[in-house]
């Protein structure tokens, strides 16, 4: 068992390094200066894993939205469709503002539909929530011929509208087998699309959505069916788009800002500031306490928890998980979960040597036997932190919000701390105590 | 050490505990926040100080109706009031503007429908309530009886009903508000309160697996045991938390507190109450059976 702990000692030291690398900031100035001379004045750029630690809304300032659908004239077979169409249609919007890393999500309670927008950094939200919440406009229009030559040819807006169609679908061609999309009208929209048809013979018929032209489908001939199929070189995917984005239209559910929550940037800052501040001396007292109490045991545990620190943020990192200040208190809980497990095994290990035996034999019994414990109380945590995170995105339970950040890191936390707590502190132990007898 | 000569001790010292909450609650309810009730704060930096007076003066005189201000952090001012549109939080602003405060900026907003509060609850509870199932089952496989599970969830259920209460007196006399991250730490509370307690149910377990003996007995032995266990790891807590609530943001001031309270409460409850619980239920179990079995 002893001749492996050298080379776990390795595994344990490459993990450190590896992490304490992804850990470091991406960008690292380096200046040193001799005798007021600035002898090296560059900066150190990462080249590989140089991932950002994402921060949520709450920390680096953001609006978070939540929009109540009216879905209450679309039959219920419908509804999820109506939603991810409209979801769609407010990604596009998001899109049109540049925002970086936006997150859209739809969320189903008790029959309430609702759309929530994250829009991190952004500053005008008036102008955001104006654009994301208007109702998706689809009308039709017809090319108009320049009256003189050598203008550009116009659209005109025509009267039939997303309030004519009835809604559209993916089918194939009969004949080719190519995807194309198959637009209903009702009876008023089959009426205007007959004549609309009928005069643009040969022309295109551009289908405009929040006014973006999104197809310019030529009509080939009259229509009278009430049915038409835009035909055309298109993919799977870009027919089930041009559907989605056409039942945008033809459902054009209205939605009502009902919550905002818009937190400056400045104010961000000064919590992550104060935050991590509270963290390090926390931390800091944390590792003071391990060491009065528990001597060279305790040491151990410090390097144990350090080593915790940094393969925590560089998953945050890899993850990536998008933290906020629910999330940086699910973090110091699992510290303090991370410590327990060492309390729990030193503890166990003053009680043997109590009891007289070696200590070799003492360590091994107490990680033994600590481990039960550690096992059956991190389990029903977990447990815990496994329905608030709710992976499975059921619809009863949270599904966004500080809730689920918190839980995310909770869990994180007491999987590495596992794996710290118990593989890492038992080998280093295991190595200071051989080295310690060695030189006996 | 007889820890369980005092268990009436323990039990006067929870009810009086339980009944101080509902007290607090009955007679001062819960300092709801927006979360919950619904309406609108909004945070606002002024570059020269001004009086919380002058804002809710003004703020009246053209008819906004501002359930209150306070001055928060670094002379920041938070204002909350009923539901508010575009077009009043932007009159605001124009209004706080002519005080003599200097630049305004609006540094935090926070508007919630009425619908909101109600939806959270419905989401906690659900979640609670299936947390509690899967460590009652979890609890009871385990330790294979059924009395472990529940007392460790009465145990939960003690901790956090108190910190309910506790948030209702902070809230009378401090001003504390219970919103989201109050949630968060109510949860955070139930699955340490529970940990804690798996910790010395484990002790138990091994005691009578090894040396037997009565229940009680060992019940004391597996209390001494883990005490000094349970008081280094909750010192641990507390420094990180103490830390939070003295250094870190008036945004997560009472969030720390709620999850140091939720601590030293979590703490507790596993020696004196779970343990309690589950040594009465065994003597009531044992002097059933035995009534039982005469009667036979």
């Amino acid at each position: 068992m002893y001749r492996k702990t050298g080379r776990r000692i390795v595994v344990i030291l490459i993990i450190t390094l590896v992490s304490l690398y992804i850990s470091l900031p991406n960008i690292i100035p380096v200046k040193i200066n001799y005798k007021d001379k600035s002898i090296v004045d560059t900066v150190l750029k990462k080249r590989f894993l140089a991932n950002d630690l994402r921060l949520g809304l709450d920390l680096i300032g953001g609006s978070y939205l939540v929009f109540e659908v009216n879905t209450s004239d679309i039959s219920l077979e419908k509804r999820a469709d109506a939603l991810s169409s409209l979801k769609d249609v407010m990604e596009k919007r998001v899109n049109l503002f540049g925002i970086a890393e936006p997150n859209i999500q739809i969320s189903s309670f008790e029959g309430r539909d609702r759309i929530i927008v994250e829009l991190p950094g952004v500053r005008d939200t008036k102008e955001a929530i104006e654009l994301i919440g208007k109702t998706a406009q689809l009308t039709f229009a017809e090319v108009v011929e320049p009256a003189e030559e050598g203008e550009e040819a116009s659209l005109a807006i025509t009267d039939l509208t997303g309030a004519d169609l009835i809604d559209s679908e993916v089918g194939f061609d009969q004949v080719s087998g190519k995807p194309m999309v198959v637009v209903r009208f009702n009876d008023e929209g089959k009426e205007k699309f007959s004549k609309l048809t009928e005069k643009n013979i040969n022309k295109p018929l551009p289908i405009i959505l929040d006014g973006q032209v999104i197809s310019a489908p030529v009509v080939q001939d009259k229509i009278d069916g009430g049915t038409a199929q835009i035909s055309g070189d298109f993919t799977l995917d870009e027919a089930k788009d041009l559907s989605i984005q056409l039942n945008a239209g033809a459902l054009p559910a209205s939605v009502e800002l009902i919550s905002e929550r818009t937190v400056g940037a400045t104010l961000g800052r000064e919590s992550v500031e104060k935050s991590v501040r509270a963290g390090v001396v926390g931390l800091l007292f944390v590792l003071v306490f391990m060491a009065v109490f528990y001597g060279k045991l305790g040491l151990v545990a410090d390097i144990g928890l350090i080593i915790f620190g940094l393969i925590t943020l560089s998953l945050y990192k890899l993850i990536p998980v998008v933290l906020t200040l629910p999330g940086i208190a699910g973090f110091l809980l699992s510290v303090g979960m991370a410590v327990d497990s060492n309390i729990l095994i030193f503890e166990r290990f003053r009680e043997e040597r109590r009891g007289g035996v070696n200590i070799i034999y003492a360590l091994e019994t107490s990680f033994d036997r600590a481990w039960d414990s550690i096992k059956d109380a991190n389990i029903a945590t977990l447990l815990t932190a496994f329905v608030l995170a709710n992976p499975l995105n059921w619809n009863f339970l949270h599904t966004s919000g500080p809730v689920r950040g918190f839980a995310i890191t909770l869990a994180l936390g007491i999987g590495i701390s596992l794996f710290t707590g118990i593989f890492v502190s038992r080998n280093l132990l295991r190595y200071f105590i051989r080295e310690g007898s060695d030189n006996k | 050490m007889n820890w369980m000569k005092y268990r009436p001790f323990y039990l006067v010292l929870s009810v009086f505990m339980i009944a101080l909450s509902f007290y607090g609650i009955i007679r001062w309810s819960i300092n709801l926040g927006v979360d919950f009730l619904g309406g609108a704060m909004i945070e606002y930096s002024f570059s020269e100080d001004v009086s919380t007076e002058d804002v809710s003066s003004s703020l009246n005189e053209e008819g906004f109706d501002v359930a209150s201000v306070q001055v928060i952090g670094d002379g920041n001012i938070l204002i909350r009031l009923a539901e508010v549109d575009t077009k009043s939080r932007e009159r605001i602003k124009e209004i706080l503007g002519e005080l003599d405060g200097g630049e305004v900026v609006e540094v935090r907003y926070e508007s919630v429908g009425p619908s909101i509060g109600p939806e959270l609850i419905k989401k906690t509870v659900y979640a609670v309530i299936i947390s509690a199932g899967g460590i009652l089952i979890w609890v009871a496989l385990q330790f294979r009886s059924l009395r472990f599970g529940v007392s460790a969830i009465l145990a939960m259920f003690h901790d956090s009903f108190i910190l309910v209460g506790s948030s209702s007196i902070l809230g009378y006399f401090f001003g504390m508000e219970v919103d989201f991250l109050f949630v968060t730490a109510l949860l955070t509370t139930l699955s340490f309160s529970v940990h804690d307690t798996i910790v010395v149910y484990d002790r138990i377990r091994e005691i009578r697996r090894k040396r037997g003996g009565e229940f009680d007995d060992i019940a004391n032995r597996a209390i001494s045991e883990t005490m000094r266990r349970s008081i280094n790891n909750s010192v641990t807590i507390i420094l990180m938390l103490l830390a939070l609530v003295i250094l870190g943001g008036t945004s997560t001031r009472w969030f720390a507190l709620a999850l140091l309270v939720g601590t030293v409460l979590g703490t507790y409850s596993s020696p004196f109450v779970a343990v309690p619980l589950l040594v009465t239920w065994g003597e009531v179990a044992e002097k059933f059976k035995r009534v039982y079995n005469k009667k036979v």
